[in-house]
């Protein structure tokens, strides 16, 4: 596994002043002026998708469905790169205060929405707010108290206590600007007509039809605020349940981009087709982690020993290079590889039946005249088989090697699991879990005491150990990223020790594209943010 | 009895099977396991708890089943159909959208059905023991027994990926721009080709076995005999005499299987991802989406109560013989 990067260079005050100097004087040099070839401009994009948005405005909904359309609609103050630095976007210029408690946006002066209407830091303050009291991830914007606009280019968003990963929380995946002129009429914004239909964002593409369930159509917008940007002049996502239709697509032609590709069989097939390109990168920013969670609440997995002993029986090698044809990582920690907080420093356990037999011995667990010594039953998420049934029959085997009998438990579809993980009805279950970014969004969730909930996705785990809860609470406000880091290492040591999840790997989504499209976007939002530079050679 | 009050009271009998398969459809439904808020919450990649219990006193979830169904059968009565939880749009609307396309779907292939297996069924009724009879035979018996998706899924290996001459899936191809001009009627037409094929074949097997052996039963009467004995033409009497009075049984199952074909809709726009009714009663369903599911149900009720209730009255005009019991 690689070395993340050595620090976070985006939270220091003299990094982040220096940077968004640099930025903001980069940005006027020509674009691309290193690349191989001119950028075209024209031509329509198709995006195959299995996944299907409630609606458009990524402020007040989260989740990749939504999210793939709303970046392209809606601009935000920042976007990243691929190695986690800010770039400018909205804000020509930001600077997170010493104290960590507010952040200063200079906006830049000519960006207008689809309806001609510029954009001022009263949108900003107005979207901040809204993102705050509807969006989904409440630790995000929890901390933002206000935002003041002292004059319509600069937006000081103001916190009640450091929160750092108001940085991040500014990429356009989770920040899109709303024009407040049509979303501050008083409505509810979850709620809002203006979600579905005539959505006037100020992103690189602007909406022309939207039909729920079946495909949006997004043509370029003539006056975006980045020169000659974008260089498509349409982009259509198709949205199709079925993968396999997708990928027949792809072949035929009909779709030149399909991201969140998982299935060995698929990514085999197009990693030798001349027709294809493929790439596992931009999925660093999601983050996400299939995994094996134990209910730690429930005898006998309450027992650290007997989780210890079932990992030790688990050969995530052969799952991520047998069952998943070897486009997976293995993962060993609560945090995606990339991640700037991850560390190599984890507690890990080596295949070895015998050990783990003897560790359930050690624990009381003796095998009775059958051989066994207990009965489990393990859950997955429906749908998605190569990451999780497959990985769970697979367990089974293995565990039966060890004396403990397990039922997998199959759910009809995605409620009727979730209903299962809610109501802590499962002993073991595999499960996919996104970072987000930032460890306050995605990763606290899963391991705080005080997040013990009946909700899927929360700490269904009923893990609590006030250690973690204090380094993480800790960690959630340290300004500076060595720091931060420091406490999020310990708490990783801790966690894959405690082992109240079983990581086994980093899921392998994929952007396939067809040879013709160029720039495909590998940031740490790949396909999650703006298409503005993508081209059709 | 006159043939108005009959009406009346089959009127009236079709209200109670439709209130009947509504409070039915509202506990089936309900009795699933998760919530339409779990969906949102699953779609959100996670929800905060206030959130989520914020949802459910929006969308009612919080009353019990009985004051929910209450609710619903009131907005029924009153012909409003309510919102989708996970779109927020009114389900009178969606399903408006979506139903000139399972209409164009199910109507199609009803009548490719309905003529190519009469068709094929008068074929063999002539040498009932002949090689084109035989080979009918195990065709229909091949599609009656065949499952639809897995025909379907069959069908688009073959003629959308083997030899590409038709499109894998949807109604439009991708770049359309819609329109209804005759580039697009032609499009259309090009992409309705397999889901048709599929959907007709199961139907298109009935009735050539249905046609088959009520043509035999016809030309084995006497009626039939007194036209051969009076020197008519083999064609004349096979299909004026013959095959008039042998398609009244067809008739009739093409009418009462409308509701059928409707079902058989859901897997068909599923595998082609056809954007009809029944593709999204079956993801409502995978969505938790009650009112959605409960509209799009209790539309198709409608639609098979009267189709069955329009038979039955033609019946009483076509054949005199049928009476009132």
């Amino acid at each position: 596994m690689q070395l993340p990067p050595p620090q976070l260079p985006l939270l220091t005050r003299r990094t982040t002043l220096l940077s968004a100097t640099l930025l903001a004087a980069s940005n006027l040099l020509p674009l691309y002026a290193f690349a191989a070839e001119e950028p075209k401009r024209g031509g329509t994009l198709v995006i195959g998708s299995t996944q299907t948005p409630r609606h458009l405005n990524g402020a007040v909904q989260s989740g990749i469905a939504t999210a793939m359309p709303s970046t392209q609609i809606f601009a935000s103050p920042l976007r990243f790169d691929d190695k986690w630095n800010p770039q400018p976007y909205l804000a020509e210029s930001w600077k997170l205060a010493e104290d960590g408690k507010s952040l200063t946006l200079k906006l830049r002066k000519d960006a207008l929405f689809h309806d001609g209407k510029p954009v001022t830091s009263a949108d900003v303050a107005f979207s901040i707010m809204a993102i705050k009291a509807n969006h989904p991830f409440t630790t995000m914007m929890g901390p933002v108290e206000k935002v003041d606009t002292p004059d319509p280019y600069t937006a000081v968003i103001r916190m009640g206590v450091p929160h750092p990963a108001i940085v991040l929380a500014m990429s356009p995946a989770l920040c899109p600007i709303l024009p407040k002129h049509i979303y501050g009429d008083g409505q509810d914004l979850k709620n809002h007509p203006r979600n579905t239909t005539d959505v006037v964002g100020s992103g690189p593409f602007r909406v022309t039809e939207f039909k729920p369930a079946q495909r949006i159509v997004m043509e370029r917008f003539d006056k975006f605020f980045l020169p000659n940007k974008p260089y498509l002049d349409k982009v259509i996502v198709n949205i199709t349940p079925d993968m396999a239709s997708l990928v027949l697509g792809l072949e035929r032609g009909d779709v030149q981009m399909l991201p969140f590709a998982t299935l060995p069989t698929d990514l085999k097939r197009f990693a030798n087709d001349p027709r294809v390109s493929l790439t596992p990168k931009g999925y660093d920013g999601i983050g996400a982690l299939n995994w094996l969670a134990f209910n730690t609440a429930k005898k006998p997995l309450s027992d650290v020993q007997v989780r210890k002993a079932i990992a030790t029986a688990i050969d995530k090698n052969f799952i991520a290079k047998a069952l998943m044809g070897g486009f997976a990582t293995v993962s060993d920690g609560p945090l995606v590889a990339n991640s700037p907080f991850a560390v190599p420093d984890l507690v890990r356990y080596p295949l070895d039946l015998k050990k783990a037999g003897e560790m359930l011995d050690a624990a009381g667990y003796k095998a009775g005249a059958n051989g066994e010594r207990f009965k489990l039953t393990i859950d997955y998420l429906p749908g998605a088989d190569d990451q999780q049934k497959n990985v769970a029959e697979y367990i089974r085997g293995q565990l039966k090697k060890v004396g403990i009998t397990v039922e997998v438990r199959a759910s009809a579809d995605f409620p009727a699991w979730a209903k299962r993980l809610a109501s802590h009805d499962f002993d073991m279950s595999m499960d996919v879990v996104f970072n987000w970014g930032d460890p306050i969004i995605g990763v606290h969730r899963t391991y705080l005491s005080t997040n013990i909930k009946p909700i899927v996705w929360t700490n269904t785990q009923s893990y609590a150990n006030p250690k973690v809860d204090e380094l993480l609470n800790t960690a959630g406000g340290l300004i500076d990223p060595t720091q931060r880091k420091a406490y999020y290492a310990t708490f990783q040591k801790i966690v894959t020790d405690e082992l109240p999840i079983e990581f086994i790997n980093q899921v392998p989504y994929h952007t396939i594209t067809n040879k013709k499209v160029a720039n495909v976007p590998t940031t740490i939002w790949g396909p999650l943010s703006p298409l503005d530079e993508v081209y059709i050679k | 009895m006159g043939t108005l009050r009959y009406a009346a009271s089959r009127l009236l009998q079709a209200l109670g099977l439709v209130l009947a398969v509504v409070v039915l459809n509202f506990v089936l439904v309900h009795a699933a396991p998760g919530d339409p808020v779990e969906t949102i919450a699953g779609a959100s990649g996670g929800m905060s708890p206030e959130l989520m219990a914020q949802l459910r006193t929006q969308y009612g979830l919080d009353r019990s089943l009985p004051v929910q169904l209450g609710v619903y059968l009131g907005k029924v009565a009153q012909g409003d159909l309510g919102y989708s939880y996970f779109f927020n749009l009114p389900v009178t609307s969606m399903i408006a959208e979506r139903v000139p396309a399972t209409l164009l779907l199910v109507l199609s292939a009803v009548l490719l059905a309905f003529f190519v297996g009469t068709a094929l069924g008068v074929l063999s009724s002539r040498r009932p023991n002949g090689l084109l009879s035989q080979f009918i035979t195990v065709l229909s018996l091949v599609g009656f027994a065949a499952p639809v998706f897995w025909l379907g899924i069959m069908l688009v290996i073959l003629l959308a990926s083997v030899f590409p001459v038709l499109p894998v899936a949807g109604m439009r191809s991708i770049d359309s721009t819609g329109g209804g001009g005759f580039a697009d009627m032609l499009d259309v037409a090009h992409h309705l080709v397999l889901p048709t094929l599929t959907l007709s074949l199961v139907y298109l097997a009935q009735y050539s076995r249905l046609a088959r052996s009520s043509m035999l039963d016809v030309l084995g009467s006497d009626f039939i005999r007194t036209a051969r004995a009076k020197g008519l033409a083999d064609r004349v009497v096979l299909y004026k005499h013959a095959l008039r009075n042998a398609l009244l049984p067809v008739v009739t199952v093409l009418g009462l299987q409308f509701g059928n074909v409707l079902a058989g809709a859901i897997l068909v726009e599923t595998v082609f991802n056809w954007p009809g009714l029944g593709r999204l009663a079956f993801e409502s369903v995978l969505r938790r989406d009650y009112p959605t599911i409960l509209g799009v149900l209790l539309f198709s009720s409608i639609v098979v109560v009267v189709m069955n209730q329009l038979t039955d009255l033609c019946y009483r005009f076509i054949d005199p013989r049928i009476k009132t019991s």
